[in-house]
């Protein structure tokens, strides 16, 4: 043993390496996860936060495929609360702007996500359901 | 008290459990989606076009802007990157068994307002590899453009020329302000729906509406299932025509010629 010195030295520019963006992230203040704005216009969203932040992909596929493979369009939430299945028109209707909610979280995790190639920002005037009377996908 | 390794072990093991199932609870709740309320259950969807009265509307495209207007479909400068939901073309190709070396080129040219025809054996159901065109229970012929991979089997395999392929980005092409119906992208295959957006709530396809708006009425929608239906009322009374019938498809858009 008597190389104990640079295998101690080489262990630590490894570990500084490997945790070397971590440390960069932290010390650009980029270490926190975002800070979400809380809607204005409710308190509470249709489940616990809890479940959405963990999964609330599963919810938006589930939403998909009921209203677009089996035309279902209402969901019977935990708490019995019904709502109508709809990116734009129940999601957004409280977090209005993709940018300032979904992106921001995204972003910070690295995941991409393509509804907003097609799903579009909410219009501040009334909605096509509105206008239609129907619904809105 | 001595505490022995098993019970240790043991008292630990539950603590663990105890302290980790609040949380998971919560993340593992969930609702339920409300199966079977939606309106078009037990129905089959159909369309007649009074082709007499759309005439004597001439020019008259107010069924084709609603529609495009509503469902932001684009207008591209590029006529071979073209989208089309419902549209005019000339009598002679849209009958094109109708037509003899004697037919009058007014008559051969007279705008015939076509749209998909919601087959009840539609050739690009089965042509479909990923399952994103499908025929509802209701007789739509619909699209999910979530699974759609844009290969374009349907566009070849369909006989009318119904199905439009997004070769651009469609959003710079739409006019006016986008509405809130979801924009195609890039790559993949759109069409006709019968607006089951608002079949969904309980009214009639835009194009039908336009068209009595404008006091023409020459678009009928009903619900064939239905032998009390305006739908079924026209085909009772009247000899109706359907585009290519000899290939087997049975088109649920009849025109009254």
């Amino acid at each position: 043993m008597h190389d104990t010195g640079k295998i101690v030295l080489g262990l630590g520019v490894f570990g500084v390496l490997v945790t070397g963006p971590l440390w960069y992230g932290i010390g650009r203040g980029k270490g926190a996860p975002p800070e979400l704005p809380k809607p204005a216009n409710a308190k509470q969203c249709i489940e616990p936060t809890a479940f959405m932040r963990a999964r609330h992909m599963e919810l938006l596929n589930e939403w998909r495929d009921a209203v677009v493979r089996n035309a279902d369009r209402v969901y019977v939430a935990t708490d019995g609360q019904h709502h109508e299945m709809s990116l734009t028109g129940t999601c957004l209707r409280c977090h209005e702007d993709q940018d300032k909610f979904c992106n921001k979280c995204h972003l910070y995790a690295g995941v991409e996500t393509f509804c907003w190639d097609c799903h579009q920002k909410k219009k501040g005037k009334p909605t096509l359901s509105a206008r239609l009377g129907g619904g809105t996908p | 008290m001595t505490m022995r390794r098993r019970s240790f072990l043991k008292l630990a093991g539950l603590g663990l459990a105890g302290a980790s199932t609040a949380p998971v609870a919560e993340a593992l709740v969930r609702g339920t989606t409300e199966a079977g309320k939606n309106a078009s259950q037990g129905k089959r969807w159909a369309m007649v076009i009074d082709e007499k009265k759309c005439l004597t509307r001439g020019g008259c495209d107010a069924c084709v802007k609603a529609c495009h207007r509503a469902h932001n479909v684009p207008a591209l400068a590029d006529p071979r990157h073209e989208v089309k939901w419902v549209w005019k073309e000339q009598f002679e190709n849209v009958f094109p068994d109708r037509v003899t070396p004697y037919t009058p080129a007014a008559m051969k040219e007279r705008p015939t307002l076509v749209l998909c025809n919601h087959c009840d054996n539609p050739p690009c159901v089965r042509v479909c590899p990923t399952q994103s065109t499908w025929k509802r229970a209701d007789g739509i012929v619909m699209m999910d453009m979530h699974r759609c991979i844009g290969c374009r089997y349907c566009v070849v395999a369909c006989p009318y020329g119904s199905r439009s392929f997004n070769f651009e980005d469609p959003r710079p092409g739409i006019q006016g302000e986008p509405t809130d119906y979801p924009t195609r992208t890039k790559g993949v295959v759109e069409k006709c729906t019968f607006c089951t957006e608002r079949l969904a709530a309980g009214q009639r396809p835009l194009c039908v509406e336009a068209c009595e708006g404008i006091g023409c009425g020459a678009l009928t929608f009903g619900d064939l299932g239905d032998p009390a239906s305006p739908v079924s009322a026209l085909l009772r009374a009247n000899d109706v025509a359907r585009r290519k019938p000899e290939l087997g498809t049975s088109p649920h858009v009849f025109y009254l010629l």
